[in-house]
This record gives structure tokens, sequence and C-alpha cells, in this order.
């Protein structure tokens, strides 16, 4: 054998023991959603089986039909739309321009603040927020648990354009005064659409952030205003509900998201990096 | 010197540089900032003080507001349940850091490998820290299951005796860790990956040349300088092993017993439960005084790291 192909060989083999320690490294996360989709479309007969069945005898669609036709689910849907989209939307309004004024003035010691906000458990936002909500009258609407999702939005967003903005240059914002521009049409008219891809990062990882949350909703929510991750624990405390039923249910709940990462994996990645490097 | 500090000079220097020259620096960007001044005010600051002022009364929902100095927290220091659960958290997060840290950063190592199909396999390995937890608790309540559960299946297929998981006291908090670890390996994970993706290729080189092998490449000279990294994430980790509530309140509501009740479950009992918010209040600020006194001590390590590292190159 020659050296050549013994080196290609070699190379061969270890990029294949990559692969399988790689394999071995993902199989809990595999394992997890593909049994996660096993239990939501089997049957009660099958999902109660020992030794378990992987692979449904017969595929049980009625538990995902069951969950769109439960009373309240679009409302539930709609309202977690409601919530993480304005909360959302209201961050990026007030926490784009606010990473770029942190980032221009090199004011980065002021995000000391976000780092507080990271580091509060959500718990002891809600003992005076609930209180302050009952005062206003405003604990039968989604108002409260709009305001309260700033909490992880607008800390999201700040970091990552904080990050972004620092590393855009600061040459055609220059150049833009010296043609007399001001500074909001700098901002409106330059920098925007330079820090888009910023934008998107925070948008999508804000979504994620506020769509899984749960600990706001279990306390803010009343009958009407529950959230999805909120209604899908419910189902398991107040109904008798059987394994397939409420799979399908955490799946469907959970499948936005997951496709969102699927979907944008790169820029997820971008941005958890920057984010929490710069966490520190 | 460290990277992180070498590269922070470099940044400092080009900003002095053009502000210094061009006036850029003096231009007020405060009407950018202002509007989220406002909105974190009111939605951090603001709580936080007024949670001050609820923590030195005896307040109860429904009844008037009564000061009480520092009775709750004196309460506090004899309450059994309550330094029960500062425990509990301590292990509890021990636990939840050690194990991602390794298995983040044996992560890293590998995605940080040219291999077929790398994308893929980084996106499935990165899908349980994104999945809302709510519903991955469920599905892991039902893999619990002492006699259905798929895990004591599997068990049962190496040949190991079938566990109680988090149905009994004593393995209820390795359970909740165990689901832990599997949720964040992937956070450590992304952190270390872009320590390693910042690593500068000329030092392997010349230890390739001097014939160093793969175990002492990493000991040498990637391990001191991913270091800054690391130790990110060991305090992001920290930080949320500590205030760790989702996955603990879905899967066992601190039960059984109180056996995984964490300081946060216990807040939350307190507060909404019992609605004492005056001694709630109490507990949220130690517990936040908690975190931030060992945020600091990992800084701290962080700071002590890099300057231990800079004086010995």
């Amino acid at each position: 054998m020659s050296a050549a192909t013994r080196r290609r060989m070699m190379r061969f083999a270890s990029q294949l023991g990559t692969l399988f320690c790689a394999a071995l490294l993902v199989s809990p996360a595999l394992f997890f959603f593909l049994w996660m989709i096993s239990l939501s479309l089997k049957l009660e007969i099958d999902n109660g089986a020992y030794p378990p069945i992987f692979i449904p005898t017969h595929i049980a669609w009625k538990n995902y039909s069951g969950v769109f036709a439960s009373n309240n689910f679009f409302l539930y849907f709609w309202n977690s739309i409601v919530v993480t989209g304005t909360a959302t939307l209201l961050a990026l309004i007030v926490g784009v321009p606010a990473g770029y004024g942190i980032a221009r003035m090199k004011a980065s010691k002021s995000a000391i603040v976000i780092m507080i906000a990271r580091m509060t458990p959500g718990l002891s936002y809600l003992i005076p927020m609930f209180l302050i909500f009952q005062w206003l009258g405003l604990l039968g609407t989604l108002a409260p648990q709009i305001i309260i999702h700033l909490v992880v939005t607008v800390p999201i967003v700040i970091w990552v354009m904080i990050g972004y903005f620092e590393t855009t240059p600061l040459e055609l914002e220059e150049a833009a005064m010296i043609d007399g521009a001001n500074r909001w049409q700098i901002f409106s008219q330059v920098t925007l659409p330079i820090a888009r891809p910023g934008i998107v990062v925070s948008l999508i990882l804000s979504v994620i952030f506020s769509w899984n949350n749960f600990i706001f909703g279990v306390v803010l929510a009343g009958r009407d205003t529950r959230t999805l991750p909120v209604a899908v624990y419910n189902m398991l405390s107040f109904e008798q509900v059987s394994w397939g039923p409420l799979a399908a249910a955490a799946l469907v709940v959970t499948f936005p998201v997951l496709v969102l990462t699927i979907v944008a994996q790169r820029q997820i990645v971008a941005g958890l990096t920057a984010g929490a490097v710069k966490g520190g | 010197m460290t990277l992180a500090s070498a590269g922070e000079r470099r940044a400092s220097q080009q900003a002095r540089r053009l502000s210094g020259s061009r006036k850029v620096g003096r231009i007020s960007y405060w009407p950018f900032v202002l509007p989220a001044l406002v909105v974190v005010s009111a939605v951090v600051v603001f709580p936080w003080a007024f949670t001050l002022w609820m923590s030195v009364s005896e307040w109860k929902v429904g009844e008037p507001y009564h000061f009480v100095g520092f009775a709750n927290y004196l309460r506090l220091l004899h309450d059994q349940r309550f330094l029960q659960s500062i425990g509990r958290t301590l292990l509890y997060t021990v636990l939840s850091v050690v194990a991602p840290m390794v298995i983040g950063t044996l992560a890293a190592l590998l995605f940080n490998e040219k291999m077929p199909a790398r994308g893929l396999l980084r996106g499935i390995f990165v899908m349980p820290m994104m999945a809302t937890p709510v519903a991955i608790a469920l599905v892991w309540t039902m893999m619990f299951h002492p006699q259905l559960g798929v895990l004591n299946y599997l068990l049962s297929l190496i040949g190991l005796d079938p566990q109680d998981w988090v149905f009994a006291p004593d393995t209820v908090i390795a359970s909740l860790v165990m689901v832990e670890t599997w949720q964040w390996s992937p956070l450590v994970m992304l952190i270390v990956l872009g320590g390693l993706a910042s690593l500068p290729a000329d030092p392997y080189e010349s230890a390739r040349i001097d014939g160093a092998n793969a175990f002492q490449r990493f000991w040498y000279l990637t391990l001191p300088m991913i270091l800054p990294f690391l130790l990110v994430a060991m305090t992001i980790r920290m930080i949320d092993a500590l205030k760790s509530f989702d996955i603990i309140y879905a899967i066992t509501q601190g039960g059984p017993g109180t056996a995984s009740e964490t300081t946060n479950l216990y807040l939350y009992s307190v507060a909404f439960a019992y609605a004492e918010i005056g001694y709630g209040s109490a507990i949220a600020v130690l517990f936040f005084l908690l975190i931030v006194v060992l945020s600091l001590v990992l800084l701290h390590v962080r700071e002590l790291s890099g300057r231990i590292l800079g004086t010995t190159k």
C-alpha cells in the first residue's frame, strides 16, 4: 500500500470516527424528538404498551385534530401571537436605537443593567407587577403579559444590537454627516439598512424566548388570556388526558419554534454566540 | 495577555483614533437610548425598588401594608424550608453547571472538526435549548414513567434495573439535572465554538512542527486560549441553573414532598400560593443577592485567570 493511500484511508477513518462521535452526541436530542412525534401519533393502546412501541400500529391523527378542535385552542394560539408579536415589536422599536446609541457612545458599561435583568429570576418581577396590574385593573387583559414580556425581549434586542453596531463601520455615517444629513436621517437611512441582519437575529431570538415563556403566564394569565405554554400545562392538571393528545399538544406548541430554529439556524447561532460571549 | 483583552484594547484604540480625529464621539446619542431607558426603568428598576419596599413589610394580598423592618429577613434565617431550598439549589446548580460544561465543551471541539452534515447535526443538537420548555417537560414526564416510560425500557435493554426517576426523593434531583443538561449543553457548545473559531492558526503550526500530539495541543494551546469563553459559559450556565423554574415546576412542582423544591420554587409558593407578598419579596431579594454574589465570584475568577495567563506568557 502506498503512503498516499494509507494517508487517505487514515483521514477517512478519522472522519468516520468524528462522525460516529457526533452521532452519539446528538442521539439524545434526536431520540427525544422522534419519541415525541411517536407518542403524539399513537393510540392509547400503543402508548400504554410494554415494551414500548416505536412506530405506531395505527396512525392516530385524531390526537392532533383533538388539539385543534378543543374549544379554546385558537384563542390561546392567538394570545401567544399577540403577546409575542407585540412584545417583540415594542422591543425592536426601543431596543434597536438603544443598541445603536450605546454602541456609538462606547457606553458598554451601561449594559450592566441588562446583565442585571438577565440575572433576576422572573418571579421577582412578578410580585410587584402582579400587584400593580391588579390595582390598574388590567388583569383580565393581555396587557400585563405583553408588558412583562418586555423583560425578556428588550434585553435580548439591545444586547444583540450593541454587538452588531459595534462591528458596523463609522465611515458611511461620517460621509452622510459631511453631506449634511442630521442624526435621525443618518440612523434611518444609513445605519438601519446596514443593520438589517442584526435586526433579524434579534427578532428571531426575541420571538423564540417570548413564545417559550411560561412563568409569566402562569401567574398573570386568566382563563381567557392564557398563552399556549400555559394552556398545554393546564391540560395536564385539569383534564384526564392521555399521552397521545398531550404529546400532540406539546408538539403543536413548540412546532413554530423548532421550524424557526431549523430555518434560521445560522442567524440563531451567530446571535447567541455574540450575545452570550459579550454577556460575561 | 488574553485574546479578549487584546481585542478590546485594539478596538478602543481604534475608537479613540476615530472619535478623536473626527469628533464623532461628541454627538449626543441620548435621544436614541432614552425610550429604552424609560422602558427598562419601568419594567426592571421600578419593580426592584418596589420589591425592596415590600420586603420590609408584613403584607398579604387583600390586607393593608404593615411595616416590620427586617423581621422577614430574620424569619428567613430560621425557616428550615428556605434553608433546605438553598442547599438544594446549590446542589442542583453545581451539577447543572458541571455536566453541561463537560458535554458542551466536548461537543464544541467535535463540531469544530470538519465532517459531513455538520450543519444538520449541530442543528439537531441545538434543538433542545430552543424548544418550548413546558412542552419538553411534559414529554420527559412521560418518559420518566416508572412502568410505561421509555427510559426504563432503555435501561432494561442494557441490563440495568428500572429507576423511579423524578418519582423518588433520592433520584429526583439527578433526573432533573439530566433534563437540564440535555437542554442546555448546546448553549455551552455555542459559546465555546465561538471561542474556537477565534483561535489563531500559527501556534498550532509550530506545535505540530515541534511534534506535540493532539492532547498536548489541546492542553497547552486550546484550553488556555478558550478559558475566557469557558468562564463566560460557566457564568451564564450558573445564573440560569440557579433560577431554573419551568422544567422543575412542570415536571415535579418541587416534589415528591419538597425533594426538588429549589429556592425559586419555594419563592413561587410563598408569593403566589400562600399570597405572602412581604415574605416572598424578602426571599426574592436574598435569592437575587445570592445570584449576584456567585456571579461576581466567577467574574473575579475570570479576571484573575486573565491576569495569570497574561503574566506567564
